[in-house]
């Protein structure tokens, strides 16, 4: 066994991603995902690697472009408010397929909001978040261990299909102390023809854009760009499943929020509630899959959010609607008990909402 | 163990001072000793020591915080009944410093009174299990450099070596060639050795004064 350290999770994140070769870190403080950056500051020096304080999160997500374009494993965190900044240059960087990470420890919103965990930019981080027809892939974390494992396979998944990453945990995921044990990789990294690495004057100069002159050609783009979406969607669902072998009641939930429902899922099954739990680990692509499996021996579904009902709508789809699927949620900072989900638990096996 | 007037816990972020402050206090308390904590965390924005605030205070140990502790803005300000801690001197007072040197910042404009009334113990918290105090080299480094931001030299060493859920008596004994070599190379006695109260139930007794703490329950 490897010898375990003790860290917060923007540590361990920060951590990661330069045990995965990340050698091009971009951010602009903003809590609570500030340790990211006080550590790539202190870290990125020692090994020859770029930190970079940029002026803003605009900035930092077009240095992230620049580095991305130059085929290197490039990387901004951020947390909500930051996000919403970045999200015109992650619709540039999808628009001109290139593959970075860009990390949200989310906080409450709207508007400032506040600085306690959230779960709220479910929305702005499957659908895009900014302008035009895109997806970023989306993992979501669920301890320690995890917010350092999902940064490699985040970074591998993003340069293999050409597409930005978001890694989305929250204040919780980014704070809080656990063991972890960081794993040396051993994969050889992608090629990457596409880069802007210089022509020598022995090969056509390669174009990283995402302006298309002509109509037919962006819808050609698109259209192209959606095929990928299609083997993504086909091939990278992950999930973990919990208790769900005998589960009459499916709580579907993640990040912090997962960790909470596992402990309410042994409360009921305490109580002789079949509860499981399903545990989104890419949010897009949504697992779908493990949904719809689940639909054939489940009569119904909770979902437990840390904003006002988000995630509930893919549940819904994934399921096609033939199960009710009720709402668990706290916002602005708080997170629900294992008691509050046990109710929800409770309420959705007595057939109520 | 005897305590002095003032006892500070400085250290190296995430080391385990918040929680060895609190248990500190309970336990000064616990001994019909008037009691005080001050806060003096300016850079983490969550788990403090307010988080303990109501077990705290129900065992009679006054909490001073910043009023926007565990609020949801980052207004890293102090307030002004801080200084009760160094004008109080009949009460026991407890001081939790934010991490690293830009942590012990904070403290600077309470330490020419600390000085001057010369009846405290200013602790460095060891944890060698944290990724930059992996060994005494680097854990003085950060001494050092706490020291330099608050112009208030350590007196002891706290042993506070631990991984969380997973700490075992082993975690805590496997520190212990850190702890001498750092007693050793800095002159500095060790205080106590700290881990959660059914882990020092189970270490040696030669190791030195063992305190026990109980830690907050989380939800998940």
């Amino acid at each position: 066994m490897a010898d375990k350290i003790l860290m917060k999770g923007n540590e361990a994140l920060a951590e990661a991603a330069i045990m995965a070769g990340c050698r091009h870190y971009f951010g602009y403080p903003i809590t609570p995902q500030t340790e990211v950056a006080a550590y790539m500051a202190k870290r990125m020096p020692k090994i020859g690697g770029c930190f970079l304080q940029a002026e803003s999160e605009i900035a930092a997500i077009n240095m992230c472009i620049g580095a991305a374009a130059a085929g290197k494993r490039a990387m901004t965190s951020s947390s909500s408010p930051g996000i919403s900044l970045k999200s015109e240059g992650i619709s540039y960087m999808a628009g001109c397929d290139l593959p970075a990470l860009i990390v949200n420890v989310q906080r409450g919103g709207p508007g400032l909001g506040g600085i306690q965990p959230s779960q709220s930019d479910y929305f702005q981080a499957t659908r895009g978040g900014g302008h035009g027809d895109y997806h970023l892939l989306v993992l979501a974390p669920s301890s320690v261990q995890e917010m350092a494992d999902l940064v490699a396979t985040g970074f591998d998944l993003a340069e293999k299909y050409r597409m930005p990453c978001m890694l989305l945990a929250d204040g919780t995921m980014g704070q809080m102390m656990e063991p972890v044990e960081l794993k040396e990789r051993q994969e050889a990294p992608v090629e990457k023809p596409w880069a802007l690495t210089g022509t020598e004057g022995k090969r056509k100069p390669n174009i990283i854009n995402s302006l298309a002159l002509e109509p037919q050609e962006l819808e050609k783009w698109n259209e192209e760009r959606f095929k990928r979406y299609d083997i993504v969607r086909e091939n990278e669902q992950m999930s973990q499943s919990y208790c769900m072998e005998d589960a009459e009641i499916c709580v579907v939930a993640f990040g912090i929020a997962a960790r909470v429902s596992q402990n309410a899922v042994d409360m009921a099954r305490a109580k002789g509630i079949k509860a499981g739990m399903i545990r989104p680990i890419t949010l897009w692509p949504f697992p779908e899959k493990a949904l719809k499996a689940a639909a054939q021996q489940c009569k119904a579904f909770v979902s437990v959010e840390l904003n006002m009902g988000q995630m509930i709508e893919d549940v819904r789809l994934a399921i096609e609607c033939s199960r009710p699927v009720s709402l668990c949620c706290r916002t602005g900072g708080m997170i629900p008990s294992p008691d509050e989900v046990l109710a929800a638990i409770e309420r959705a096996a007595e057939g109520g909402k | 163990m005897e305590a002095k007037r003032v006892t500070l816990f400085a250290g190296h972020y995430g080391s385990g001072k918040t929680n060895i402050a609190v248990n500190f206090s309970l336990w000064l308390a616990r001994q019909g000793k008037r009691t005080a904590i001050g806060d003096l965390d300016i850079v983490n924005p969550y788990y403090r020591a307010k988080d303990s605030q109501r077990e705290l205070e129900a065992a009679g140990v006054r909490v001073i915080a910043s009023a926007y502790a565990n609020s949801n803005v980052d207004v890293p300000a102090l307030p002004q009944e801080m200084y009760a801690l160094t004008e109080n001197l009949d009460t026991y007072a407890v001081l939790d410093i934010g991490g690293d040197d830009r942590g012990a910042l904070a403290l600077g404009r309470y330490v020419p009174a600390i000085v001057q009334e010369n009846d405290y113990d200013m602790l460095f918290v060891f944890n060698r299990s944290r990724p930059l105090t992996r060994d005494a080299d680097s854990a003085i480094g950060i001494m050092r450099e706490i020291e330099e931001a608050c112009r208030l030299p350590f007196t002891g060493i706290v042993h506070n070596t631990n991984l969380g859920r997973e700490t075992t008596p082993e975690t805590v004994l496997s520190a212990l060639p850190e702890v001498e070599e750092l007693t050793r190379r800095t002159g500095l006695p060790l205080r106590f050795t700290a881990a959660r109260s059914d882990i020092a139930a189970r270490l040696p007794q030669d190791i030195g004064e063992i305190f026990p703490m109980e830690l907050q329950k989380t939800i998940w």
